[in-house]
């Protein structure tokens, strides 16, 4: 496996110093891996925090800055950053209003996440939390660690910092937050396996001929294995297994999100596709997104979230918005 | 009875342990996870034998403390503040005491494997690290060899269990038929028990 690295030890201090000297206006600090907003804390305004492993890039450092996150911490390729990360985010952007952590529902992340409060809240910074739990491709999640939080993670991101953004108190936006994961679902994809620096070869074997359903972020296997389908077959199985779980009573955010290695000339026409299945189903759509956003390495493959807004979501979708990977209106 | 440097012995042999079996613990964690337990506990050891080495605390207590504190701060994952309340919460119950015996370290493991299962909300049987630490902690009172091999057994018994915590839950049925990789460092820690005690009395 051919990789652009210099050595898999430093995959993400290398990709720190890379952001940092990309965007001026995110302070980046390599040895502690905080991502901050320059001009962070901003007085009155509740922070908000996020992070998870790396290699779901621009997930989580590329949509830090105003009108959605005030921090990221990023951990190891596909481990969840350590207490200690969230805390200094937390101290470094909280404007005396709070500090949110949106938190993807994982093991490692709940943990960490959970401590970082602790030692957060003894540092006197007013902590909530709000889990991301979006995707539908975990059935039995009483038997499981429960659903994993996937793509809604960018829509609750964008939605509960523009809340932030427009100075809501830190239990609104943590409100605003929960019903985004609420009415948020994903399903997801693989047409091949992720490569992590550490191990250098695929994280699981799919033949040729084969696809994956129902596969998570981390390069863990699905749950089901099929031959081949087309573009508006995968479509349909995505789409239906969303809806299935989540009959809709509002128009929708879509996102048809890439794993990494999936072009999006393939990306738009899986879009069609799924636009069809929602026409075909009666599904109002109110706003779209295409691209690659909660990825998964260089995995072949893509995502589908889907999120029932009202009128007050859709307000807070389009507030203006300046990250690396995500910006309108400003 | 068992000292501060016995018990610092017993990390530094954990830390090598683990190192040797670095790629083990990853190639069991990619089958069934994301195929990162090994370098992570790798990074993770390495920085608790080097803080070892720099601060030298002088009661057993106090070095279980500081490796569990140092294990939280850079394994991240779930398996950096579950091993790190493992051995902060031994390292507790152990107290101030500059020497403890076999029956006060099983005991104070015990606390230790409490502690574990109230923040990772797993059981035995999970196909978690508790299917190598529960016996090998019933285990203990028969000596450091009888942990092992109690430790050993469980993390092998956990081939045919399905995951319900953690990662590889997410596979359902797909699970079964692998070692866990969490019970299997978790019998690596608990033989690095006996070889510390062996040393001591070689």
């Amino acid at each position: 496996m051919r990789m652009l690295i210099n050595v898999p030890e430093t995959v993400v201090a290398d990709a720190l110093r890379g952001m940092a000297a990309a965007y001026p206006e995110l302070t980046v600090d390599v040895e502690n891996r905080v991502i901050v907003r320059r001009d962070a804390p901003v007085a009155g305004q509740v922070g908000l925090v996020s992070g998870g492993g790396s290699g779901h890039e621009p997930l989580h450092g590329g949509f830090v800055g105003p009108g959605m996150l005030s921090a990221a911490c990023p951990g190891e390729v596909f481990t969840s950053p350590v207490p200690d990360q969230m805390a200094r985010a937390a101290a470094a952007v909280d404007g005396g209003a709070g500090v949110l952590f949106v938190v993807k529902n994982y093991t490692g992340d709940v943990l960490n996440f959970d401590m970082a409060a602790e030692l957060a809240e003894d540092e006197g910074v007013q902590v909530a939390k709000v889990l991301v739990n979006d995707d539908v491709a975990v059935t039995d999640s009483l038997f499981t660690a429960g659903r994993r939080g996937t793509g809604a993670t960018l829509f609750v991101e964008k939605i509960a910092g523009a809340a932030a953004a427009e100075g809501q108190p830190l239990e609104r936006v943590a409100a605003v937050a929960r019903q985004v994961n609420e009415n948020a679902r994903s399903f997801g994809i693989a047409l091949s396996a992720c490569t992590t620096p550490a191990k250098g070869s695929p994280t699981f074997d799919l033949p040729d001929g084969e696809l994956e359903l129902g596969i998570g972020i981390h390069g863990e296997p699905g749950r089901e294995r099929r031959p081949m389908m087309t573009s508006g077959e995968i479509a349909d199985f995505a789409v239906h297994a969303i809806l299935e779980d989540m009959p809709p009573r509002s128009p929708v955010l879509v996102l048809v999100n890439g794993m990494g290695a999936t072009p999006l000339l393939e990306l738009f026409g899986f879009n069609a596709e799924v636009q069809r299945v929602l026409r075909e189903r009666g599904v109002a759509v109110a706003r779209t997104l295409v691209g690659n956003y909660v990825t998964s390495l260089d995995m072949a493959g893509a995502s589908v979230t889907l999120c029932q807004a009202d009128e007050e979501l859709l307000r807070l979708w389009d507030a203006p918005v300046r990250t690396p990977a995500l910006r309108w209106g400003m | 009875m068992l000292d501060a440097d016995f018990f610092r012995r017993w990390m530094t042999v954990a830390a090598a342990s683990v190192d040797r079996e670095a790629g083990r613990l990853t190639a069991l964690d990619s089958a069934i996870g994301d195929a990162d337990h090994g370098s992570n506990l790798q990074r993770g050891f390495r920085a608790v034998a080097a803080t070892l080495e720099q601060e030298a605390p002088d009661t057993p207590g106090a070095v279980l403390a500081l490796s569990g504190k140092q294990l939280i701060s850079t394994v991240g994952g779930a398996s950096g503040p579950l091993y790190g309340t493992l051995l902060r919460r031994t390292g507790k119950a152990l107290g101030d005491a500059a020497e403890v015996d076999t029956g006060q370290l099983a005991e104070a493991l015990r606390a230790g494997v409490e502690g574990v299962m109230a923040l990772g909300g797993a059981a035995p049987g999970d196909k978690t690290m508790l299917d190598a630490l529960v016996p090998a902690v019933d285990a203990l009172g028969d000596g450091f060899a009888a942990a092992r091999a109690a430790a050993e057994a469980g993390a092998e018994a956990t081939t045919p269990l399905r995951a319900r915590k953690g990662r590889a839950s997410y596979l359902g049925e797909r699970s079964i038929g692998h070692q866990d990789p969490g019970a299997t460092s978790s019998a690596l820690l608990i033989a690095a028990l006996e070889e510390a005690a062996g040393t001591a009395e070689g």
